[in-house]
């Protein structure tokens, strides 16, 4: 399987994400931004985290002029598999291949620490390694990761399953670290190949260093 | 030519920002305060004397970039 990962001035979980898919026996290229085409073969291409652009303006709002975008369009279009992680999260909602937006976080600090997810919906490549209501635990690390969506936008996210991960505590009762609607982490769009989420699980492959929860979902998108 | 644009969230939608700043003038003993909203504003200068094609010009730049509609409201002024 070939993954693309796309890098931005700015970007700064290009390695880690390299790393994790690497490590799932993956072949993977970083990309940049400034290129016009996605490496031939590509599987799945993967948004990840960071501060592209420096944040100016909003979060991610520069980014999606950037020429390697319009091909990374087409290729969800078609229905290649796109990942969105943090900063790639909020591509993907300022690029539309997503809805809803972002906002400060509610407490207006930047949080980073552990947090817990519950599985909302695995009937997507993304998730269906895990159950749902199973909690998992992995990192979290943003400013801007307070998702907003209007009632009706909100009611089809819930219609066609495509509400996927939850904040909570351990014990899976909604948490809420950052004041997203409903809670919401992770969110899918209506075919099921776009993924975008706050929380890094590439940063959760290693039980030594605190949690592997994040691999049963990256391999996932290998996988489907 | 001037042109200013001032972007807002949308009424309705909560602004973590000037909740926070709300919170702190009270702290300071504004009590007068009621209501904190923060914006941002954008001042670009162009080459047009057409205020009416500046004001069109600067709505595309809204819709484009400088705006996100999802949450955001804008408004143009020429000066």
């Amino acid at each position: 399987m070939k993954v693309s990962v796309v890098v931005f001035p700015g970007t700064n979980c290009e390695t880690d994400t390299k790393y994790a898919y690497e490590k799932l026996n993956a072949d993977v290229e970083l990309v940049f931004h400034k290129d016009e085409t996605l490496p031939n073969g590509t599987d799945l291409v993967v948004l990840p985290g960071g501060f592209s652009y420096g944040d100016y303006l909003r979060s991610a709002a520069i980014a999606k002029f950037s020429p390697i975008m319009k091909d990374v369009i087409r290729f969800a279009n078609e229905g290649g598999k796109v990942l969105g992680i943090c900063n790639g999260f909020q591509m993907l909602l300022e690029m539309g291949l997503l809805e809803g937006a972002m906002k400060r976080n509610a407490s207006v600090h930047f949080i980073s620490k552990y947090h817990h997810l519950r599985v909302i919906n695995n009937d997507n490549i993304f998730l269906n390694k895990l159950n749902v209501n199973d909690i998992i635990n992995i990192p979290i690390a943003h400013g801007e990761g307070n998702y907003f969506i209007d009632e009706d936008g909100l009611k089809k996210l819930y219609d066609n399953n495509q509400v996927l991960l939850k904040y909570c505590d351990k014990n899976g009762i909604d948490k809420n670290p950052n004041g997203s609607v409903d809670s919401i982490a992770c969110i899918c769009n209506k075919n099921r190949n776009v993924f975008g989420l706050m929380p890094h699980p590439e940063r959760a492959i290693e039980a030594l260093l605190g949690s592997s929860d994040g691999v049963k979902m990256l391999e996932g998108l290998l996988e489907g | 030519m001037k042109v200013i644009v001032n972007i807002q969230l949308k009424e309705g939608v909560l602004d973590p920002q000037g909740k926070a700043v709300h919170h702190a003038l009270s702290a300071l003993n504004f009590k007068e305060v009621n209501d904190v909203r923060i914006g941002k504003q954008i001042i670009i200068q162009v080459d047009e004397i057409d205020r009416d094609k500046a004001t069109k010009r600067a709505a595309e730049m809204c819709e484009e970039l400088l705006a996100n509609t999802v949450i955001e409201n804008y408004e143009i002024e020429i000066v």
